[in-house]
């Protein structure tokens, strides 16, 4: 049970980091794509860059800085250049993972110190859970208060609600004055820089070593968690232990006593996305959705900046 | 619909005669080019006074609330607010002088709450102070409304009053509402006057803009009339009969050049009990209509009432309930894609051109080819459509977007009529057109005609109505009035109608 | 900056590739100097040694298939304006079908039918895997670029169940991969003495069909009309739903046929890595081909190059085999910025101070 709530945790914190950074992307209207080559470009900056220097806490800086980086890239073509953003980020998940293969060769092989747990064992409460729950590195605990941070900077501050004016309706909101254009700068930068912390964690602690496409998939997998959660960051939280406990099953179906095959398991997230997707898209298409009409709307949004491939951002600055 | 005496809740045309004005507009003229959209226009507007403004379109009362708002300035003339000469120089400053502006269409933010969307507009209050106003305001004016309650799930109505209380946040001195019915139920117009009275008790003037003459005498004490950008008439709307208030908007007459009568021969488009539902528009209730062999019928309306949805429900955009609530030649095609429609017969030419009967990204020779796929070219083609209807523009294939708005509308109404349709439907067929890019079009239509088809034409532009419509009817909230013959109706007989108002005989041969 | 133009620029369309290729061999030439690799070394085997012999230049063709049939379908999707992302699953679900087909044929079955058969059931298997996201969006609107994304997974995990269950090969030693397709199931070669095939065939004349169905008939008029003006299409009477049922299910189908060929081909057999990455590539083949069938023929042997030199330089610098992803992406990106002055010219101009 322990090691099995371990590697939950463990699993659960790269994809935490990298939805949490997503979501406030296509909070104010920009899919980015491109999370898997940001989250490999924060890894391999993060574990260079803590190998040569010593110090874990730079390398994870270092892999943030680099995430950010790979996202102003992105920006730059899709907002500034308004070019279509899923062809893209696509470039981008390209892109990332090539370069990161490439500054990542040299370091093939290495192995440096894991993060250390936060709080030393003799600190720890007896019970067994409990010392699982905080024994664990601080990585995990930042990851959760980032998340709720997102969440009260969304739903508590004037900032956050702009933001959410921009998602919702970019036009109108130019037409009433916000700054599109350097707002979704930011909340692009800002995924960036959560995707290259993800990246960070997965060299830094949890294997800590550099290997080519080490984040095999993790970066669709926290696509696929931000629309499950509906855009809405404490769900976020839930669904990325979900989808980590539903990917972790594979190995311990047998265990659990499970019959399913384990790429079945595997599937999980998948499929639970696509359900979340036409259940979202078929309750915000005609109706008026009591509760949910936040996530129904978002996905219209998101339809309506994603689905042509020619150009399909007007840029805001010119004519308005 | 009510006849000539109006019930009002409250008596309020006697205590403001002594009030000093609150707004003064002193012969204030804005021209655009050669065209005087308000032209030597005066108005004096007291505290606590609901005044309307009224006029067809292009009479001028947009551009001269603009001017009110701060969106434009005047060219001569003086505003003076409270006795003081005013430049207002923006919307902002409009409203730093207490001057709230109600639109028609405004753009809110669907997924966040009324208070969010408020709080959104109004950067300088606090969510909470927001929330605690819109109860109170809601209180104090009858305007309910939950500030947590999501905009998506708002009705119109609903919607309008979010907006109303965004102005009365800021404190107005003066609110203007344009067209406020237009997008709301009887019971929600009736909801909306009972506001406005308490405001104007309060001592708010309202200046309200409408076509709808019901309204109009229900809520206001003071009309000022425009027409071609001069103020025709100042009156009291109770004391006035609808039929003399749309005598003022519409004018005389005599001076519009009328149609010729023509052969006119049996049936070639049938409409019976057409319906449509909302689908967020205007529902359609009911249509019948029939335009027959060789004549041009119009459809008169002020925009918004069903236009669309009308010209939807005929093109095959929407597909009608009833398979036979539309025929062509006797055929039913109610449920026949644009497609199958024009290989009955039909041929459409809508209000939009960029981006609905055109694509301006594709050259006039694949333009050409959007409505003629489906039944083959005949008589040539892009290139005689050009040559026919004298399209002016650069190169052999040219795109669509290049073209000037009076060449690119040639270009559609010639293509449409190079179809040899048996029913031509036409909507605005002039609109943002030069005169002689007009004068081309009326010219191939009236041809058209002559040679055996059907045209239904829907405009909101009486002259063009007068000038090439054998049979005319009024469409409003989606209902359609008895066609009659254009030349045994008054203008004014059809400003009634247009303005809502139900009229039993006002035919009146001139 | 970016100024809206009248009507599209058709020297911009033509020049936007050609100069997008130059800027990436420049700045992969600048990203190999900064990474400390001799720059003139890498870029000379990323680019010229694809050309330099006669097996060299087979293995381009080889490799340019599967990439120009994917693209080719997708430009045929991205003109209707339709994204679909989902061509790796749908790949991956062709060579599943293809696969199935080829280990359950009778012994001895000859090619003549059995061939053919594989490979028109991998059409069917990736018709299907792109029909999902179509009827998902036309009945409730859903978004096609997450489902078809999110269908990738499952079609990887679906062929990894197979190979390592079902249809694994008893006698690979618990190796993951299915027992070698009998001959009737391979494609013919073309040119002895190299890898080269009949897909080369099937490709061109996919690429030429397609492009026949585009220009000249009347669905590839609406595909190109709901591509820009969705109003206008659906004016014209060309049927929203039905052009984006079309489009995936031709994308699909394609891509399907392309990871049939593979399997038939190159491949042989099946096994949980079967370069579904193609499916991703084949976006840029799409975007560089300009959205046109024939282009994707020219723009899937540029890729094909970028394919060829990184096993070159994998062997003879030592460089990991992901680098070719780096020529891919940027070559990605300058496209996209520079499309994008095709409907926008530059305008260096103050910008007045409101927003």
């Amino acid at each position: 049970m322990e090691p099995f709530l371990v590697s939950m945790i463990v699993a659960a914190t790269p994809l935490l980091f990298a939805a949490t950074g997503e979501l406030v992307a296509e909070r104010s209207g920009v899919l980015n794509l491109g999370v898997e080559g940001m989250m490999l470009l924060g890894a391999v900056a993060a574990f260079a860059v803590a190998l040569s220097t010593g110090s874990s806490i730079i390398g994870i800086v270092a892999g943030a800085a680099a995430g950010a980086g790979a996202a102003a890239l992105f920006a730059l073509v899709a907002l500034g250049f308004t070019a279509n953003q899923a062809a893209t980020g696509l470039a981008l998940a390209i892109f990332g993972t090539g370069v990161s293969g490439l500054i990542g060769q040299g370091y093939v092989g290495n192995a440096i110190d894991p993060l250390a747990p936060l709080l030393s064992a003799e600190v720890l409460p007896d019970n067994a859970v409990l010392r699982v729950i905080l024994g664990r590195d601080a990585m995990v605990y930042l990851a959760l208060a980032l998340a709720v941070a997102v969440w009260f900077y969304l739903t508590r501050t004037r900032s956050g609600l702009k933001l959410r004016a921009i998602g919702d309706d970019a036009e109108s909101a130019n037409a009433v004055g916000l700054k599109v254009l350097p707002s979704r700068f930011a909340a692009v930068l800002f995924g960036g820089a959560c995707a290259g912390l993800a990246g960070a964690y997965l060299s830094l602690a949890y294997t800590p070593l550099w290997g080519e496409n080490m984040t095999a998939g993790r970066g669709w997998i926290a696509l696929a968690l931000v629309v499950f959660a509906g855009w809405r960051p404490i769900r976020v939280i839930f669904g990325a232990y979900l989808f980590a406990a539903a990917s972790l099953s594979q190995f311990y179906g047998g265990v659990l006593g499970l019959s399913i095959p384990s790429q079945f398991l595997a599937m999980t997230p998948y499929l639970a996305t696509i359900l979340a997707l036409v259940v979202i898209s078929a309750a915000g298409g005609t109706a008026q959705h009591s509760g949910d009409a936040g996530p129904a709307v978002q996905a219209d949004a998101i339809r309506r900046f994603a689905v042509t491939a020619r150009h399909c951002n007007r840029p805001l600055r010119s004519s308005l | 619909m009510p006849g000539a005496a109006i019930a009002t809740t409250i008596d309020d045309t006697a205590p403001f005669a002594g009030v000093e004005p609150l707004l003064t507009l002193h012969r204030v003229t804005k021209a655009f080019g050669p065209v005087r959209a308000v032209d030597d226009v005066s108005l004096v507007l007291r505290p606590g006074e609901k005044h309307a403004l009224l006029g067809e379109n292009g009479a001028g009362k947009s551009t001269l609330v603009k001017m009110i708002y701060g969106v434009l300035q005047p060219d001569s003339g003086a505003i003076r607010l409270d006795g003081r000469p005013m430049r207002i120089d923006s919307p902002s400053m409009a409203r730093l002088q207490g001057i709230g502006m109600v639109f028609q269409h405004f753009s809110t933010f669907e997924a966040l709450s009324v208070a969010e969307n408020l709080a959104v507009v109004l950067p300088d209050r606090s969510l909470r102070a927001i929330r605690r106003d819109v109860r109170r305001i809601g209180e104090e004016y009858g305007l309910g409304i939950e500030p947590d309650r999501r905009l998506a799930d708002l009705s119109a109505g609903e919607r309008q009053r979010v907006e109303i209380i965004r102005c009365l946040l800021q404190d107005p001195r003066l609110l203007i509402m344009d067209e406020p019915t237009s997008v709301l139920t009887p019971q929600e117009a009736s909801a909306l006057f009972i506001v406005l009275d308490r405001l104007a008790a309060g001592g708010c003037a309202i200046l309200y803009i409408s076509h709808r003459l019901d309204d109009v005498r229900a809520l206001c004490s003071t009309a000022t009339v425009m027409r071609r950008g001069k103020v025709v008439a100042t009156c009291n709307p109770r004391e006035e009969t609808a039929a003399s208030l749309a005598e003022m908007m519409i004018g005389a007459t005599v001076q519009r050049p009328r149609k010729q009568a023509t052969y006119v021969g049996e049936p070639r488009l049938e409409v019976a009990d057409l319906r449509l539902s909302s689908g967020g528009g205007v529902p359609l209730n009911g249509l019948s209509f029939a335009a027959r062999r060789g004549e041009i019928l119009g459809i008169a309306g002020v925009a918004g009432e069903g236009q669309s949805e009308l010209f939807a429900a005929l093109s095959g955009e929407r597909l009608a309930a009833r398979h036979t609530a539309i025929r062509i030649d006797g055929r039913p095609v109610g449920t026949l894609s644009p497609t199958r429609r024009r290989r009955a017969g039909m041929a459409f030419a809508p209000e939009r051109r960029v981006g609905h009967s055109a694509i301006g990204d594709m050259r006039l020779s694949e333009n050409f080819r959007l409505t003629h796929h489906a039944t083959g070219v005949r008589r040539g083609g892009a290139q005689a459509v050009r040559d026919s209807f004298d399209v002016r523009a650069e190169g052999r294939d040219p795109f669509a977007a290049a073209l000037s708005g009076g060449n690119l509308q040639k270009f559609v109404i010639g293509r449409e009529i190079a179809r040899d349709p048996a029913v031509l439907i036409v909507e605005q067929p002039t609109w943002g057109v030069d005169a002689g890019a007009a004068a081309t079009i009326h010219a191939a239509l009236m041809e058209l005609a002559a040679s055996g088809a059907a045209i239904v034409v829907i405009s909101q532009d009486l002259d063009e109505i007068f000038a090439i419509c054998d049979r005319v009817a009024v469409l409003h909230r989606g209902t359609l009035s008895d066609p009659r013959e254009t030349g045994t109706v008054t203008a004014e007989g059809l400003g009634l109608l247009m303005g809502g108002v139900d009229m039993a005989a006002l035919v009146e041969a001139r | 900056m970016l100024e809206r133009r009248v009507a599209p620029s058709p020297l911009m369309a033509v020049l936007s590739p050609v100069i997008a290729v130059a800027l990436t061999i420049l700045a992969g030439f600048a990203l190999f100097a900064a990474l400390g690799k001799d720059p003139v070394k890498a870029m000379e085997i990323y680019f010229l040694s694809p050309f330099a012999d006669a097996y060299n230049r087979s293995e381009l063709l080889v490799k340019a298939i599967p990439l120009a049939l994917i693209g080719s379908g997708l430009a045929i999707c991205f003109r209707a304006g339709v994204f679909n992302i989902g061509a790796p699953g749908q790949y991956t679900l062709g060579a599943i079908f293809a696969g199935g087909v080829a280990l359950h044929a009778p012994e001895g079955a000859p090619m003549i039918w059995l061939l053919p058969l594989c490979l028109g059931a991998g059409f069917v298997g990736g018709m299907l895997w792109g029909w999902i996201p179509a009827i998902l969006r036309v009945s409730t609107g859903a978004n096609v670029i997450l489902v078809s994304l999110m269908l990738t997974y499952v079609a990887q995990l679906l062929l990894d169940w197979l190979v390592r269950g079902a249809w694994a090969d008893p006698l690979a030693f618990g190796f993951p991969k299915t027992a070698t397709f009998p001959d009737g199931a391979l494609m013919p070669i073309l040119l002895p003495g190299t890898r080269l095939h009949w897909g080369v065939v099937v490709a061109v004349v996919a690429a030429l069909l397609l492009a026949w169905m585009l220009a000249r008939t009347r669905r590839g008029f609406g595909i190109r009309a709901m591509g820009l003006a969705p109003k206008a299409a659906s004016f014209a009477g060309f049927s929203e739903a039905g052009t984006i049922t079309y489009v995936m299910l031709v994308s699909g189908g394609l891509a399907g046929l392309a990871g049939a060929v593979e399997v038939t081909s190159t491949l042989q057999q099946l096994q949980p890595d079967i370069a579904a990455g193609y499916g991703f590539a084949a976006i840029i083949v799409a975007f560089l081909g300009r959205l046109n069938p024939l282009g994707a023929l020219v723009a899937a042997l540029a890729l094909a190059v970028t394919y060829i030199g990184g096993e070159n330089a994998q062997i003879l610098l030592k460089l990991p085999k992901n680098a070719a992803f780096v020529f891919q992406g940027m070559l990605l990106f300058f496209l996209l910025a520079c499309d994008t002055l095709i409907h926008y010219r530059l305008r260096l101009r103050r910008a007045t101070g409101a927003t």
